[in-house]
């Protein structure tokens, strides 16, 4: 926060302009904080943008991703579910309504079991196997990738 | 007189709203999530507060939490940006009741315009066509509309917008999971549960027209055409609507002028419209009443700054355009840069961006927040930028298009902008014959 501000389009069309009646295939400008690189590429010139910031090292986040470790217990004869993408996982359709599935019930390969929430879009998540839903892992509303275990699935017995 | 504008919003609709405040010499207060601290815009405004952690219930769209960080600071308007609250009148009224100016139309239009229900009923008394369809409440309701209306048919938010919320149903027994999905993603995006049901037109586009208003005149910057959509998604965006007969554009134009002078509309607004592609019959969608994503194109035809217009219009200053001075000059196209795998169905790609490469050049405008490290959160909408061309004629911004995304170049995350090299070289789009159903045409692969 400064008062400092990377360079409008107008700004970066009018360097182009000069640029591109010249040898030169590449410009660096430094205001501020910030340096425009204007760079020719492709069928005409591309614009990176970069900035210094000392502080950005402490001010960086974490995105608090829950990654469930494999439950060392189990006797490897359960199946894991998996999220297909990151994002907020979800036991029901909405907020107060019954979950898609709970402990002891099952599942078909294409059995609804949850909902992940990425980027505002609600993705299904399918069983992808049959069995019995042995244990929920993950906690609803928790932020899961694709390292987190969601349910464990006991297999019907051959 | 504003002078202290915060900004609630993030992304670079966020910085745009900076680039026009500062210009205008008012301060300016972001009001950024936890994720969003180191953000570009962060960076740039004048000053920058944390209204609440990475989840939008907690910090984007909370009512509380905005009024509470934009009245600590001061400030003595707020820019909702598009999305998040800037279509909620609840926000608006506790905005005023703070005593800070909100930019964007009066409570009584975000009432009518904000229920899609609502915006039918005054678009039939403003007269204007609709299409068929109704509300339902339940699942119960929902079956009778549906039995009346008839499939394909299409569930809406009645809070929605952007096509969140939005789901096509194609026969009856899929209707009741389809609303479960569709409620659910239209209370996670709106805090709004509520849905309705519209019949599904294939063969149309999407034609929306731009209109300013200062509560006594209303005039309109022309069309824009969105019809490129993927589950009603916006992909592409262009401006005039091309191919469109003189006669039926005026009808257009007109009619969305009227519906802003109905409501005495005061600040931006699109009128949005499915046209018939053959026929180019019209019917009345729905009215936001917020800036919109695209109007970039519309700023480049026009020559007007949109954010600007905003701003004038919440200081209580009269329209200074009229419409027999408005000129259109040339054509603008922009495509939406999203951080998307399009080709693994368009699965999101949130994460660090190691290299943020955008065109530049003569008749090339980007507008992103993304540069060289950036980060794009998981919470947010896939939105990273928008390459906007103009170009004299459409052909010359179609081949200047082509040639700026040849120059781009994302890296550490995937993008849509090789779904744009697509469109780009696809027939129907270079020949302007496009609907909502271009994007199942596309070659793929």
């Amino acid at each position: 926060m400064s008062g400092d501000i990377p360079f409008t389009s107008e700004d970066v069309e009018e360097i182009v302009t000069i640029l591109d009646n010249t040898p030169y295939d590449r410009l660096d400008v430094r205001i501020g904080r910030f340096v425009l690189r204007v760079i020719r590429s492709g069928e005409g010139w591309s614009q990176e943008l970069e900035w210094s910031d000392a502080g950005s090292a402490a001010l960086a986040i974490n995105l608090d991703v829950v990654s469930v470790e494999p439950n060392t217990t189990s006797d490897d004869q359960t199946l894991e579910i998996r999220p297909p993408l990151p994002g907020t996982f979800y036991r029901a359709p909405q907020p107060g309504a019954p979950a898609f599935v709970e402990i002891g019930d099952r599942v078909e390969p294409d059995t609804v079991i949850a909902i992940i929430e990425t980027m505002k879009l609600m993705t299904s998540v399918s069983a992808g196997c049959s069995g019995t839903i042995e244990e929920i892992v993950a906690e609803n509303a928790a932020l899961v990738d694709s390292d987190s275990v969601l349910m464990r699935v006991r297999p019907d017995v051959a | 007189m504003i002078r202290r504008l915060f900004i609630a919003n993030r992304g670079e609709i966020a910085l745009r709203i900076i680039r026009t405040a500062r210009r205008l010499g008012m301060t300016t207060i972001l009001g950024v999530s936890e994720a969003d601290r180191t953000s570009l815009p962060a960076r740039v405004a004048d000053e920058a507060v944390i209204v609440g952690p990475a989840p939008s219930a907690e910090s984007y769209l909370s009512v509380d939490r905005v009024i509470a960080a934009a009245t600590a600071a001061h400030a003595d308007a707020i820019h909702p940006g598009y999305g998040f609250l800037s279509e909620n009148a609840s926000f608006a009224r506790a905005a005023i009741k703070a005593g800070i100016v909100f930019v964007g139309p009066d409570v009584s239009s975000l009432d009518a315009m904000g229920d899609k229900l609502m915006a039918r009923k005054i678009g039939l008394a403003a007269g204007l066509p609709v299409v068929p369809g109704g509300e339902a409440e339940d699942k119960a309701a929902a079956r009778l509309q549906a039995a009346k209306t008839g499939y394909p048919l299409l569930l809406k938010a009645v809070s929605g917008g952007g096509g969140r919320g939005m789901k096509r149903v194609d026969r009856a027994e899929d209707l009741d999971s389809q609303i479960d999905l569709a409620m659910a993603e239209a209370r996670a995006a709106f805090g709004d549960p509520r849905i309705y049901i519209e019949r599904y037109i294939g063969r149309g586009r999407h034609v929306e027209v731009q209109v300013l208003g200062d509560g006594q005149h209303a005039i309109h910057l022309g069309t824009r055409d969105c019809s490129i959509q993927r589950r009603f998604q916006k992909l592409v965006e262009e401006a005039p609507a091309p191919g469109i007969p003189d006669v039926k554009h005026r009808a257009l134009t007109d009619a969305a002028v009227r519906l802003a002078e109905h409501l005495k509309y005061r600040g931006a607004g699109t009128v949005e419209f499915l046209v018939d592609s053959e026929t180019f019959e019209f019917y009345f969608l729905e009215m936001n009443a917020r800036i919109q994503v695209e109007h970039p194109v519309t700023e480049a035809i026009t020559g007007i700054d949109l954010i600007e217009q905003q701003l004038l219009i919440a200081d209580d200053q009269p329209l200074g355009l009229t419409q027999a001075r408005m000129s259109f000059v040339g054509h603008a196209i922009e495509v939406r840069i999203n951080a998307e795998d399009w080709l693994r169905d368009f699965r999101p790609s949130p994460g660090r961006v190691t290299r943020a490469d955008w065109p530049a050049g003569p008749g090339i405008r980007v507008d992103s927040h993304i540069a060289n490290g950036g980060l794009v959160p998981a919470f947010y909408d896939s939105l990273i930028g928008k390459l906007i061309v103009a170009g004299k004629t459409r052909a010359e911004a179609v081949a200047r298009l082509s040639d700026a995304l040849s120059s781009l170049t994302i890296e550490g995350i995937e993008t849509t902008a090789g779904l744009h090299r697509r469109i780009m070289a696809d027939n129907r789009f270079i020949s302007g014959d496009v609907d909502t159903r271009f994007f199942e045409g596309l070659a793929r692969g």
